[in-house]
């Protein structure tokens, strides 16, 4: 008999193990088989490798220019061609890349972290906490915050560490909003009871029983920031009020090949496309992503800007 | 109803006095004077400016003061055009930044309800797929990109249409409009078919068809109103977009409107002119969410008993 108890506690187990997995497993099998959402992967997947592995892979140097070559199209020499300095277009975009890139998941930790924290606390802890945290988010939700990160930026210089978390401080708010959401259903399910019961804390209850819970929407919303922030970094860059030389980023690239595009069409084309297949890459994985962990949620809008 | 319009306008009140201050200290804590960016002044001279522009009071005695004439509609004198007063730059750039906006708006509705309504007729066709991909292309082309790109097209390569300029030139009104609509238009063409492909899958729409009532008559008599309920929260968020998007469009395509003034007094650092846009759009922008909440609950009656 005790043994047959332990038999069945232990396919109780793989069970429950099973069970654990297969939210992921549905999930990524409902994923890979949305075409457009694996596309997506891939090229975000390769971005970053690329973005990572510049230093070595670049065909120039970041600062080396060729003035008596100036702005030439594209070649064998220079796969993108080069811009008016003669600089290789393709190692700067490489570059630049790496500054969009780093801006758009630094920013996006910012707001995960913060919109998180603040998201579980309200919901879990629910009453006069939730009511007073939760109109503290309403407030600011009624601020218009992209004026005020561009007044940040003009009263403060353009600093890089600013830039980020001025933009990760505005996108917060939807991630406390989201997160509260699903605490507040997930915090009446048995499990969140009998953790209780078995005497863990408020602290523990909420990293070990709800976090692991709520990360499919929270996955799904980060997708969806990424492109939103990369899209205002590269909005404040082309106002000239973002990155600033010598640093480059995509923004900065598009803005002085609009200058010239005229003449050198390509100095535009290349940085535009650069940005335009990125943002695409990642609505489309954001949109796979939240029919493949949320079957039930309608694909709305999606994605860019709030 | 009444009541809620009157909550509503309350709770604003005090969003409103926030954007003010934050904006009043925020640019008062800038390092540095406005005068020390160029050559060093006779200490007679400082003197006198800041007399001018009230700098030698405390600075919460500005701040009231600031307060006071903001009421009044005084935003005070520019610090870069002494002989302006930000009002009056306001006065010539805003009406100009409204037409443009409207304008987009117009663009942004139209194309946008009518490819919306298109794609949800029929969905998972082609006539579901082409509006859609050209939605995301919308959305994935920000005006910063799509601005210039229809220039070269259009005013350079083709020269149909003027490159820049605001009631100059025939023609060189529609660009920039279409510029700052198509990201809206394709945000709303999704909002539009998602909205409508849920309502058209309701009960009533079927009762409506059952009796006899053809396909557009549903669409426009029945599904409509609640189809387009998710378009109208939108519009909050749109408005506050279309106002920062006329930053750029008014950079690129030279429009002496309020945005291209914003980002010349962000460069020029001139103080009062930065205050006064920020508060100025700041205001507009959270009065209009009060304006989109009370449409949006209006719109759709079971919103009312929430709140």
């Amino acid at each position: 008999m005790p043994e047959n108890m332990i038999d069945s506690l232990k396919s109780l187990e793989q069970i429950e193990f099973e069970e654990g997995r297969s939210l992921w497993n549905d999930a990524w099998v409902r994923l890979k088989r949305n075409r457009l959402a694996m596309f997506g992967l891939w090229v975000m997947l390769f971005l970053v490798s690329i973005s990572l592995l510049t230093p070595w892979f670049a065909p120039y140097g970041y600062e080396i220019q060729d003035l008596e070559l100036g702005a030439s199209g594209p070649s064998l020499a220079h796969w993108l061609g080069t811009d008016t300095l003669g600089r290789d277009l393709l190692t700067r975009l490489m570059y630049g890349g790496r500054v969009s890139l780093l801006v758009g998941f630094a920013a996006t930790a910012v707001s995960l972290a913060v919109g998180v924290i603040w998201g579980i606390v309200a919901g879990y802890m629910g009453g006069s906490v939730d009511a007073v945290m939760m109109r503290i988010v309403d407030i600011l939700y009624a601020l218009p915050f992209m004026i005020f990160v561009i007044l940040l930026m003009v009263v403060f210089g353009q600093s890089f560490l600013l830039l980020f978390l001025a933009i990760g401080l505005v996108e917060w708010l939807t991630m406390a909003r989201i997160v509260r959401g699903q605490v507040q259903a997930l915090r009446r399910q048995e499990f969140v009871s009998a953790a209780i019961v078995t005497g863990l804390s408020s602290a523990q209850i909420m990293r070990r029983h709800i976090l692991p819970n709520i990360m499919g929407p929270v996955i799904v919303y980060v997708t969806l920031t990424i492109p939103a922030v990369m899209l205002f970094e590269a909005f404040l860059s082309f106002l000239g009020l973002g990155v600033q030389p010598p640093q480059s980023s995509w923004g900065v690239l598009i803005a002085t090949g609009v200058e010239t595009m005229e003449e050198y069409p390509w100095l535009l084309i290349f940085p535009g496309l650069a940005l335009s297949i990125t943002l695409f890459a990642l609505n489309f994985l954001g949109d796979g992503l939240r029919d493949a962990l949320d079957p039930r949620s309608a694909s709305g809008a999606g994605g860019v800007h709030e | 109803m009444s009541k809620l319009v009157l909550a509503r306008i309350l709770q604003g009140i005090p969003v409103l006095l926030i954007v003010v201050t934050a904006t009043f200290f925020l640019v008062r804590a800038a390092p540095g004077g406005p005068f020390d960016a160029e050559r060093s002044l006779p200490a007679e001279v400082v003197k006198n400016l800041e007399k001018r522009y009230n700098l030698d009071a405390p600075v919460l005695h500005q701040y009231v003061d600031y307060l006071g004439n903001l009421v009044r509609g005084d935003f005070g004198p520019s610090f870069r055009y002494p002989n302006r007063s930000v009002t009056e730059l306001i006065r010539t750039g805003m009406p100009i930044t409204f037409e443009l906006a409207f304008y987009a708006i117009v663009v942004a509705v139209v194309v946008g309800v009518m490819s919306g309504l298109i794609a949800a007729v029929r969905p998972n066709s082609l006539q579901d797929y082409l509006p859609m991909s050209l939605a995301m292309t919308g959305i994935c082309l920000p005006a910063f990109l799509l601005g210039p790109i229809l220039v070269l097209i259009f005013g350079i390569w083709l020269e149909w249409l003027p490159v820049s300029g605001w009631g100059y030139s025939p023609g060189d009104k529609i660009l920039p409009s279409v510029t700052l609509g198509s990201a809206y238009a394709a945000y709303i063409a999704r909002l539009t078919r998602a909205g409508m492909l849920e309502v058209l899958s309701q009960d009533f729409i079927r009762t409506a068809r059952a009796k006899g009532l053809s396909m557009p008559g549903v669409v426009f008599r029945h599904a409509l109103r609640g189809g387009l309920a998710p378009v109208v929260a939108f519009s909050g968020p749109a408005v506050a977009g279309l106002l920062t998007g006329s930053f750029v469009v008014e950079t690129i395509f030279q429009i002496p409107g309020l945005g291209r003034f914003y980002v010349q007094a962000a460069f020029n650092r001139d103080y009062t002119m930065i205050m006064g846009t920020t508060i100025l759009l700041s205001c507009l922008i959270v009065i209009l969410n009060i304006v989109v909440d009370i449409l949006a609950v209006w719109m759709n009656p079971r919103l009312r008993k929430v709140r």
